[in-house]
């Protein structure tokens, strides 16, 4: 085995160690744990269903920051790129709401528009966000999170205001659209074959894109190098542009999905924390697309197997971040040790 | 305080940055040390300071022998540095500056007292409540020689002091050297301007190359003195002019009334007209202005005013795409930090030079393709190759292999640095074949020997100055320096 084979599986080690110790302080067992998880995540149809549910963002978003990624950008500001793609289609489908409700219009159209509404909302903020950066000459870390903090509050002043539920506004969102507007879902679940079917065509629009196209060729070179790309004759600027976009079409998809498939409303927290969780993805997966489906796979059964924890063992379904974030910090640091010392 | 550095040597990796150097400055002089960019003068006051430590070689202050090993160590012992650019904070006051002397704060008001009275012996006006980023470049270097002097230092270095101040804080600067020297302490200017030199040094040592070349006294008046340290700098032969007549009487490149700015120079240029086929050497010390007319004719930096034509085309202002489209072609000097893009393939690079039809990846054509540059450029490396791990020789023939096929203009930043003999052959075989079919290059260059042996005409640059271009077969060594040095 190299010196960098060892620092990088030497570090995975330290990883799984470390977390089997955190378990351990809490009282618990590592194997307990990892059995409570399994069997929350795989334990039945529908605790697959769920893992599968929060897959769909979790591709989508992920297959978003990979170009932004590859651009060389930390496009933090995918979070927010959900929430105003959920805010868009809300209100597409508020337009539409009354006459698909007297069958004026069928409510395909109106859940197809809501889909198309909701790329084209995340997509204007990703743009917002490339324009503050690139013109504005912003990080694109500190302009995401402050749109980050916009998009969530124009979500509640949303829910809060112009589009309270009758009566009385309250954190669980606006009044739920006719069941007309629902996409539907395989069986009682919350599975939408429309939303597989969205996941897999961005997950392999993607892989495509970016490792067999002269696009994704240019974008890694912006990436590694804006001014040498120059040069050498890419639109650099352009290139930005069209990540910044690209990714948040895709991340708008992501947040018109939790509205249309899982919560049938508006939520304050309707992306779940599914765009951050999609960076910890991007950051082991690197640069290359193909990884991205077990990977994301993975970080969702772990969110799901989680929420059994503490009715079965009396422990905070948090672990599940806590074991994402310390595999990601532990892969980054084998990766950044063999880089530094790994070579012969 | 006498200076003596005995039998220095220091390697960066495979560069012998400075080769036995040895260096005498007596207590109560101005010393000059000139030479050329990358000739080893920063190295060597670097190691004087602490900055660096040295390889080999011993520095005797006052005679006894020191271990200089951090800048805290130098200062110690008597040793400060004014670097090019000021190691301050901006973003606090002067007087907040000036008290960073010492480890304990001392109170404002004795601090203050101290500034403005140090700041009066040299007549320089610094308001101490102002912030040190509203100075100019010349308040910065007097804030930070005054704050060298409350440290107790005894021998000041300057390291390129000139660049980027006006005319009037250069003759305060002076003033306060020749005071500094009258008390009897030692001053190292570190400079490649022959004037700035011959005016406030009593002794001036020459470098090239990681050697000391020699070190003559400096009397004002001397006539034979600026010839002398021209032959130093750059040696006295020069290679004769070695290259085919490829120029055409048609005009290639035509500037009319151009100003160009960077960051501490402006140049200007009435009117230039390049043949095409003609191939002009830019001469000068590096950061002379050769540079900012480089990326006006490559499109990457237009000219603040003025008219730029290539074969005949006004492309005055027109993006860098269109100068792309006509047949312009940028090879920078800093290979991976503008040339190339580390951490892509060589067959990567040439997929982005030919962004063929459709939108996918022709993997076999652009392999093929590759492949076929790396044997007719002679790369030593695979299509597969990462290019940061080429050595700087064929990273070289890879941006010449990259080039594309018919160009009008190419400009080039040190074609050959860094590259063997049978490299620098190669590449300027292929540039001529070049001229033949009609293309014009531009090419700036350090190697006065490159200059002489593939231009047809050479423009001399000097601290933003352009000549006109003079045929190379009218040039010798003493003339190219003295203009080289300041002197059209």
């Amino acid at each position: 085995m190299s010196k960098s084979q060892i620092y990088r599986f030497g570090s995975l080690i330290s990883a799984f160690l470390l977390i089997a110790a955190i378990i351990l302080t809490t009282g618990s067992s590592p194997f307990a744990v990892i059995g409570t998880m399994l069997s929350g995540a795989f334990g039945s149809g529908d605790q697959l269903a769920r893992v599968m549910v929060t897959l769909i963002p979790l591709l989508l978003c992920t297959a978003g920051v990979i170009y932004t990624f590859n651009a060389g950008l930390y496009n933090i500001g995918v979070e927010g790129q959900i929430v105003v793609g959920a805010v868009f289609a809300t209100w597409a489908l508020r337009l539409f709401q009354d006459s698909v409700k007297d069958d004026a219009v069928p409510g395909a159209l109106a859940i197809i528009v809501a889909l198309l509404a909701g790329g084209v909302g995340g997509m204007l903020w990703g743009l917002l966000l490339g324009v503050i950066n690139v013109y504005g000459r912003v990080n694109e870390i500190f302009a995401g999170v402050g749109l980050n903090f916009m998009a969530t509050g124009l979500a509640i002043y949303l829910v809060f205001g112009p589009w309270k539920r009758p009566g009385v506004a309250s954190m669980s969102g606006t009044q739920p659209f006719d069941d007309k507007l629902w996409l539907s879902t395989i069986g009682t679940t919350e599975l939408s074959p429309v939303g597989i079917l969205i996941a897999a065509l961005g997950l392999l629009i993607t892989i495509i894109l970016i490792s067999r196209t002269h696009y994704g060729l240019r974008l890694r070179a912006v990436g590694n190098n804006l001014r040498a790309s120059f040069i050498l004759g890419i639109p650099a600027t352009r290139q930005l542009f069209s990540a910044f976009a690209i990714c948040g079409i895709l991340a708008g998809l992501a947040g018109a999905l939790q509205v249309l498939a899982v919560f049938h409303r508006l939520i304050p927290s309707i992306s779940s924390n599914l765009g951050f969780l999609s960076l910890l993805v991007a950051m082991l997966i690197t640069y290359n697309p193909v990884f991205i489906l077990p990977v994301a796979f993975f970080f969702s059964a772990l969110n799901i197997g989680a929420l059994r924890l503490p009715s079965d063992l009396k422990l905070e379904s948090a672990l599940a971040g806590v074991i994402q974030g310390i595999l990601v910090l532990f892969v980054l640091l084998g990766r950044g040790l063999s880089e530094r010392y790994g070579k012969k | 305080m006498r200076v003596e550095l005995k039998h220095i040597h220091k390697r960066f990796g495979a560069v012998h940055a400075n080769n036995d150097v040895s260096l005498l400055v007596e207590a109560g002089t101005i010393h000059g040390l000139l030479g050329e960019n990358g000739a080893g003068k920063s190295t060597l006051v670097k190691m004087l300071t602490g900055f660096y430590s040295r390889d080999s070689g011993d520095i005797l202050l006052d005679g006894k022998s020191v271990a200089v090993r951090t800048p805290i160590d130098g200062v110690r012992s008597g040793v400060g540095m004014l670097h090019q650019d000021p190691l301050d904070f901006p973003a606090l006051t002067v007087l907040e500056n000036f008290q960073t002397r010492s480890r304990f704060t001392p109170a404002s008001g004795s601090s203050a007292q101290d500034l403005a009275k140090l700041a009066q012996q040299f007549n320089f006006k610094l308001d101490p409540n102002e912030l040190v980023s509203n100075l100019t470049v010349g308040e910065r270097q007097q804030l930070e020689l005054l704050r060298l002097l409350s440290l107790g230092v005894r021998t000041l270095i300057l390291d390129e002091p000139t660049t980027g101040i006006s005319a009037s804080q250069k003759t305060q600067l002076f003033n306060a050297m020749r005071t500094l020297a009258s008390q009897g302490k030692s001053v190292i200017f570190v400079s490649h301007k022959l004037e700035d030199v011959e005016e406030v040094c009593n002794h001036a040592t020459v470098m090239r190359r990681g050697q000391v070349m020699g070190s003559v006294p400096v009397r004002k008046g001397d006539r034979y003195l600026s010839g002398q340290l021209v032959d130093l700098m750059f040696g006295r032969e020069l290679a004769l002019p070695n290259k085919p007549a490829t120029a055409r009487p048609e005009i290639g490149l035509h500037m009319k009334n151009v100003l160009l700015k960077s960051d501490n120079l402006s140049v200007k240029i009435d009117d230039l007209k390049i043949h095409r086929g003609e191939v002009i050497g830019l001469a000068g010390l590096e950061g002379s202005g050769q540079r900012p007319l480089i990326l006006a004719c490559a499109g990457v930096e237009p000219p603040v005013s003025g008219e730029v034509f290539i074969n005949n085309s006004n492309l005055t202002h027109k993006p860098y795409q269109r100068y792309l489209d006509n047949g312009v072609c940028y090879v920078p000097a800093d290979r991976l930090r503008e040339g190339l893009v580390a951490g892509l393939t060589i067959q990567d690079h040439v997929a982005i030079r030919n962004p063929a039809s459709g939108m996918f990846l022709d993997n076999n054509a652009m392999n093929a393709k590759a492949k076929a540059a790396i044997a007719h450029f002679n790369i030593r490396g695979t299509p597969a190759s990462k290019v940061e791990r080429l050595s700087g020789g064929n990273q070289q023939r890879t941006q010449i292999a990259l080039m594309p096929n018919a160009l009008n203009l190419i400009l080039m930043e040190h074609p050959t640095r860094g590259l063997d003999i049978e490299s620098t052959l190669w590449i300027w075989k292929q540039l001529i074949e070049r001229c033949q079919q009609g293309t014009t290059i531009l090419f700036a260059s350090a190697d006065l020997d490159e200059i002489m042996e593939y231009s047809d005409r050479v423009i001399v640059f000097s601290g933003g100055n352009a000549s006109a271009p003079i045929p190379a077969n009218e040039l010798n060594a003493s003339k190219l320096g003295e203009m080289i040095g300041g002197k059209f």
